[in-house]
């Protein structure tokens, strides 16, 4: 066991996890409102529409996230009509790239987690919402959505921890997060034990806060 | 679609044989998951608390930590663990094992801490009356487990295991970074060597489509068959 080695990467990593913390916090926020937004159209009776959300999201759940970032970064740079837009600016760039596809992947799955979340909000609630003559946009703001909320916690705080190791993929397209630093790291010293063991125990220890801050939330939300 | 023709020309037969490794790698890494959830669901449903401890400890990190190191530790550290273990058998050549096993392993590894989990719970959602009533007639210990408690487990189980097969599936797309010939790494290869990426890489995501989608059929016939009389 190379100790030196294990203390020596351990900034190094550390400056890595920056990036992927980068990465997990502007996906999310994206996916959260591709999630919603595409939850809202499974919900709708607009027949287009919803075939549409449903199409999107077997789509993304049916193919490897790894499938989604290469074709967003390898392929669309093919297309003559991207390259010539002003989306290159952010498609040449593998960060965004890897952003965008990580937000995709996240969004199809958010939106099945909010989908089933309204779903179990009891017919009750909208109900007694209605007969007290409360508009139906202020129903889905202020009934609807808060309980849906706390219903999701649990699923969504999976799907967090889900997309946090997701992340990792980013360094196949030449992103140095922490999986991408631990690789090289791997591959220049030949210690994959040792290497392994430090950028585990930092990915280990993001999934017990976001456990635990999900845990927190829950029982702050209870009711 | 000249890209796509089988024979000399064309990328078809590779794609092709690239699937069945796809398919090969990941009932590969299924089984190897089976076999580990053999041995850490009962260590988790223990009552020591020094076992629950281990088992907890293997599905806690497996599911913490993303797929990709851990098939970096096996890529990178896989050979070098065997041949640690050969030189203590004296023998010090250098060993190469091959990207198959390297691959399944890790994945099957990872496999096992989703299986592991679902059986724990299928396990502990069948009522505790069923072992009583097998204990109070006098139920051999094994023959309770084959003709009372797998019957009803497997039932809860299949949903769920459909899940862990999914994942197992979609995961096998990560061995490519190991060099293994399968749907990624062929579509990659072929892509570098036509310049069209688009066109491979989405022909990529049909074929594993294609794979969620039969497979799912087929996991549906079976839920049908152990859920006869529910």
């Amino acid at each position: 066991m190379d100790f030196e080695l294990m203390i020596n990467s351990f900034p190094k990593l550390m400056n890595a996890t920056l990036v992927t913390l980068k990465l997990l916090s502007l996906s999310l926020f994206f996916g959260l409102l591709i999630g919603l937004l595409f939850a809202v159209m499974r919900m709708s009776k607009n027949l287009i529409l919803n075939r549409f959300a449903y199409g999107y999201s077997y789509l993304f759940r049916g193919t490897p996230l790894l499938v989604q970032i290469f074709i967003i970064y390898f392929g669309f740079g093919q297309i003559e009509f991207i390259r010539e837009s002003f989306l290159w600016v952010i498609l040449k760039e593998p960060y965004w790239c890897a952003i965008i596809a990580f937000a995709l992947n996240t969004g199809a799955y958010t939106s099945e987690i909010l989908r089933s979340a309204f779903q179990t909000i009891k017919k009750g609630y909208i109900e007694a919402g209605k007969s007290l003559g409360i508009s139906s946009k202020i129903i889905f703001y202020k009934i609807q959505i808060p309980i849906a909320i706390r219903q999701s916690l649990p699923a969504y705080g999976n799907e967090i921890i889900l997309m946090l190791k997701g992340t990792s993929l980013a360094s196949t397209v030449t992103l140095m997060d922490l999986t991408g630093v631990a690789k090289y790291i791997i591959s220049t010293t030949f210690k994959p034990i040792e290497v392994f063991i430090v950028a585990g125990s930092i990915y280990l220890f993001m999934t017990f806060l976001i456990h635990n801050f999900i845990k927190f939330l829950e029982r702050k939300y209870n009711y | 679609m000249e890209l796509l023709a089988f024979g000399k020309t064309g990328w078809g037969d590779e794609l092709f044989y690239a699937t069945l490794m796809t398919i090969a790698v990941s009932i590969t890494a299924m089984l190897i998951g089976f076999l580990f959830a053999l041995v850490f669901t009962p260590l988790k449903l223990s009552k020591y608390k020094s076992l629950n401890l281990i088992g907890n400890f293997y599905t806690t990190v497996i599911r913490g930590v993303p797929e990709l190191l851990v098939i970096y530790l096996f890529f990178f550290g896989g050979s070098g663990a065997i041949m640690f273990v050969a030189s203590i058998f004296g023998y010090y050549e250098y060993i190469e094992i091959n990207a198959f096993i390297t691959g399944s392993f890790a994945i099957g590894i990872i496999s096992g801490a989703y299986s592991t989990e679902v059986f724990r719970g299928a396990i502990q959602s069948i009522d505790k009356g069923q072992f009583e009533a097998a204990k109070v007639l006098g139920v051999k210990k094994h023959i309770q487990f084959y003709k009372i408690i797998l019957p009803q487990m497997l039932r809860l189980a299949i949903p769920n295991l459909s899940n862990v097969w999914q994942i197992t599936l979609k995961d096998t797309s990560l061995i490519s970074v190991t060099g293994l010939v399968e749907i990624m790494r062929q579509s990659y290869i072929a892509a570098g060597s036509t310049r069209d990426p688009l066109f491979f890489y989405s022909f990529a995501a049909v074929l594993y489509l294609l794979l969620t989608f039969l497979s799912m059929k087929l996991i549906n016939r079976l839920e049908i068959k152990y859920s006869r009389g529910f």
